[in-house]
């Protein structure tokens, strides 16, 4: 029999390192994994906290809101309120493990097989995460907008930074971009390359040309509204990058900010496509190795156990009518519809034969993973992997709440075969960002009259932006752009359902 | 494939500590809120320690485009008794009726820790204690360490290792110690060297160079010097606070409350100066008698009033427990003014002779049922009394209060800045 990898609860860096070793050999040589190297840190409670309140990076900027999560989150932990997550992994290269130093070393190796290898593998192999993130470049530019921040706050104050970190933080859902560009960010090239920007302003500086007398300007009717719309690239939807190109009044280091702030929404956008692929994959590898591991005699007994008590923990799905119910639980959907697949492959019904028939049957599970790892997100994942076994097991049905209808909220579908597609295609469409996000662009400026900047936007199914929040991002906009801005809420008919104009506030100090 | 493990256990926390500094001076106004009402509610002891705030998130929040209402659907797990075409009621329960506020309203109010020292901060914000001038300092109860010079002998641990090396550095050059490159030359000129006499010599000269290098020795224990640490007594200042108040039946439970809290904010005050504050609750009616807290503000009692027992009772309890000499005195009386006339001769001087002087500070709060403008009227026999004792020079405080929010701008009055206090005490 195999060595035990350790025994009991006790863990010290040698153990890590065995186990490390372990997961390693059973995630490459029989997952076929593909990870980036890794690195795992162990960290205490507190260390925990402040990675959660700087959104789990290890190093951020400074700004108030993340000591207001600080003591928000510290305050809930002290009254048992809320537990720690054992790990937090991060996107990068190499790829950061952080360990909380109370976990047992059972629940150690349950968290390493889970972030270091499923996780890993992946942040490095999803087509997502390849098109819009830079694993290998993100924390040297964390860094540099750490250190930028700072330098902006020496050079033009706190305030005046802080005033427009906050304008950049409530508009960073909107400042997306949702459709593959010209190309894949490259952070090290962004960082260089505002060095040299400003650098380069100082050379050229020269104060003679604001005396230069400005030539006539071009009548009004020369630039007609397409074309105007054309060079400033309208419609758009990223609102933090028309600023950051468009804004007439912004200095450059403001704009500098905001697109350091849309730099980091763009790298978390996979990780709020993926939830349950990303949970569902790290779970379904860590089962897999943990088990495998128990085979081998490398974990005892004893502590098999108590990883099956965590593992059915985490992958706990109460039902509807149970309190603690809040929504599908990622780790449960994902795992459930991986093992699913694991059968389909190895032991297919008739059923699974007409629904899926490129994959019943093949028995080559972890090459259909890997498949299904690499390609999909949350929305195509379920709208195409869901069975109907797995319906009937969750025992799923649709609601359709429409307020019109007196008689009140509709079953709409349940998982019978009359149903099976329906259920699968709405909550599929429950986890796409498309979707849960307003969609607002940017459609109009009226460059040669008042500046006033038109925003619409597109109301679905009647669910319009709450009134007070709206307000107060109109307002860290309009500051932004420094002219009024309107907001205009429109139904599929282009039917004007409400409309907001909000000026900006005058500014204390000129905007230099 | 290279795998790190780094134990970044040992990393120096607060981390967020700028972060937290920053959220709480952006939430200044309402924290500073938070913190006095809180304040109000505990006990005077008890008012120092950090602890839970609640402030409204107005001005905290950081607003997002959020969508609400309109039409929903939803996929839910656990159906057990719904087919197609149902309808459910929807104030029913178990439906997910739920279609109020989005998430994000859930915060409107945020409770969070304050540590104690940033509760205190924000309490006291911009006061100082006047006469900070310090007796005597006594009681030494901890022990500093700090750097004294070199020793030679000590633990491995302290060597000085830059000291160490330029003590032999000198002592190699004093003694004249051969330099490797010169050994290393003359054995280059040995390899060197044709003729053989002149080889011989160049050898001779190379063993007495090679001699005389071993016989002084690159380091010698000599030369060695340790780190040397000696502990320095901390002194530690001390504070007595006296709590004097009438109980007599004409206080009414309000007075004694507005009393309670400039106790409160007195006491918080010195204890942020003083690492020890004890203090002494004397209440008074016609005779004067040394209560714990409980007892001094709720215990019934009734009678007369004569305040001069209550000074007899502190100079008393001064002279047996807190030698001016090593405590720093101070003293806050409540009354509402109320004196018997035979007693205000003996009340005065008690206080110019015995109780002023060992003082740091007394201050003589004056406190009347709220709503009472009668106040201003005509004075109350003591407040005639303290009057006229401060202005032929004796350093007392003293203000009127009625009303529970007057509390801290009067003590806010009293401390704001030492000139000012000066001033108010000294004619």
């Amino acid at each position: 029999m195999t060595e035990r990898l350790f025994e009991g609860a006790d863990w010290d860096f040698h153990t890590l390192q065995r186990i490390t070793d372990a997961c390693e050999e059973v995630a490459l040589k029989d997952l076929g994994l593909d990870v980036y190297p890794n690195q795992i840190e162990v960290i205490t409670a507190e260390q925990m906290l402040d990675a959660y309140s700087s959104v789990g990076m290890p190093l951020f900027y400074k700004h108030w809101s993340f000591g207001k999560h600080f003591a928000f989150h510290e305050a809930s932990y002290r009254k048992g309120l809320m537990g720690l997550a054992y790990e937090i992994v991060i996107n990068s290269s190499p790829c950061i493990s952080y360990l909380m130093e109370e976990n047992t070393a059972t629940m150690q190796t349950l968290v390493i097989a889970h972030a270091a290898f499923g996780h890993n593998h992946f942040f490095k192999n999803n087509y997502l995460f390849k098109q819009w993130t830079d694993a290998d470049g993100i924390l040297d530019y964390l860094d540099f907008a750490k250190n930028y921040v700072m330098q902006c706050e020496d050079r033009y104050g706190r305030i005046e930074v802080e005033r427009t970190l906050d304008a950049a933080h409530a508009l960073m859902s909107h400042g997306i971009d949702r459709y593959p560009g010209k190309k894949k960010l490259d952070l090290r090239a962004e960082e260089k390359r505002a060095g040299r920007r400003r650098q380069h302003e100082e050379e050229v500086f020269n104060d003679l040309w604001r005396t230069v007398p400005k030539g006539a300007t071009k009548s009004r009717s020369a630039l007609s509204i397409e074309r105007r719309r054309k060079l400033l690239g309208l419609p758009q939807e990223n609102l933090l990058y028309f600023l950051e190109k468009s804004a007439p009044r912004l200095a450059p280091w403001q704009r500098e900010l905001l697109r350091i702030v849309r730099h980091i929404a763009q790298y978390f956008y996979p990780q709020s496509q993926t939830k349950v692929m990303n949970e569902g994959t790290a779970t379904y590898v860590h089962y897999r190795i943990m088990t495998k591991l128990h085979e081998q005699g490398r974990i005892s007994d004893g502590n098999f156990l108590e990883f099956l008590g965590s593992h059915t923990n985490v992958v706990f799905q109460p039902e509807f009518d149970d309190p603690r119910f809040s929504g599908f639980n990622p780790y449960a959907l994902g795992f459930a519809v991986m093992q699913d697949i694991e059968r389909i492959v190895t032991r297919p019904q008739d059923e699974d034969r007409e629904w899926f028939p490129d994959i019943a049957g093949r028995n080559d599970v972890m090459g259909v993973l890997r498949d299904v790892w690499a390609n999909y997100r949350d929305e195509s994942f379920i709208g195409q992997f869901l069975s109907p076994r797995l319906m009937r097991h969750f025992r799923m049905f649709h609601l359709h709440d429409d307020p019109e209808e007196r008689a009140g909220i509709r079953v709409d579908a349940i998982h019978d075969e009359r149903g099976f597609r329906r259920v699968r295609r709405e909550l599929a469409r429950q986890h796409d960002v498309g979707f849960i996000d307003a969609n607002i662009e940017v459609v109009d400026v009226d460059l040669s009259g008042d500046r006033r900047l038109i925003l619409h936007h597109h109301v679905i199914k009647g669910s319009q932006l709450n009134e007070t929040d709206a307000k107060r991002v109109l307002q860290h906009l309009a500051d932004l752009w420094t002219y009024d801005v309107a907001l205009i809420e429109v139904d599929a008919n282009d039917k004007v359902l409400r409309e907001y104009v909000v000026s900006p506030r005058p500014i204390p100090a000129a905007v230099a | 494939m290279p795998i790190h493990i780094i134990d970044r256990r040992l990393n120096p926390g607060g981390k967020s500590l700028e972060n937290r500094q920053r959220f709480l001076r952006r939430a200044k106004s309402l924290v500073q809120g938070a913190v006095k009402k809180t304040s109000q509610e505990r006990d005077i002891k008890d008012v120092l320690e950090g602890g839970e705030v609640t402030i409204p998130l107005d001005g905290m929040h950081e607003p997002r485009f959020r969508r609400e209402g309109g039409t929903r659907d939803m996929v839910l797990p656990g159906n057990k008794k719904f087919v197609e075409g149902d309808y459910l009621q929807r104030s029913g329960q178990g439906s997910a009726k739920d279609s109020g506020p989005g998430e994000g309203d859930s915060e409107d109010a945020f409770r969070f820790v304050l540590s104690r020292d940033e509760f205190v901060d924000l309490f006291l914000d911009d006061l100082e204690l006047p006469d900070l001038a310090k007796r005597k300092i006594a009681q030494t109860e901890s022990e500093g360490i700090q750097r004294a010079g070199y020793t030679t002998s000590g633990s491995p641990a302290n060597i000085s290792v830059s000291r160490t090396v330029k003590l032999a550095l000198a002592r190699r050059i004093a003694l004249k110690r051969p330099r490797k490159e010169e050994i290393d030359e003359l054995e280059a000129a040995v390899e060197a060297c044709t003729d053989e006499d002149e080889r011989a010599e160049l050898v001779a000269q190379l063993e007495r160079l090679k001699a005389k290098s071993k016989r002084i020795p690159f380091i010698d224990p000599l030369d060695i010097r340790y780190r040397r640490f000696e502990t320095v007594p901390k002194p530690v200042a001390q504070a007595v606070m006296f709590c004097l108040m009438d109980v007599s039946g004409s206080m009414s439970e309000h007075m004694k409350d507005l009393a309670k809290r400039f106790y409160m904010l007195l006491y918080v005050f010195l204890k942020r100066r003083y690492k020890h504050v004890e203090i002494v609750f004397i209440r008074h009616t016609d005779r004067a008698e040394e209560v714990d807290e409980q007892t001094f503000f709720y215990g019934p009692a009734s009678g007369g009033t004569l305040v001069s027992s209550a000074l007899q009772a502190m100079h008393e309890i001064v002279r047996e427990r807190f030698n001016p000499s090593d405590w720093n005195i101070y003293a806050a009386q409540a009354s509402d003014g109320d004196n018997s006339y035979s007693d205000g001769e003996l009340t005065g001087l008690l206080l110019t002779d015995k109780i002023l002087p060992i003082c740091q500070f007394f201050a003589y709060l004056e406190v009347g049922e709220s709503g009472g403008s009668a106040f201003d009227l005509s004075d109350s026999s003591l407040w005639t009394l303290y009057e006229r004792l401060r202005s032929s020079g004796a350093p007392l405080s003293m203000r009127k209060v009625s009303e529970r929010s007057e509390i801290f701008p009067v003590f806010h009055d009293l401390f704001q800045r030492r000139e000012t206090a000066q001033e108010k005490t000294a004619p």
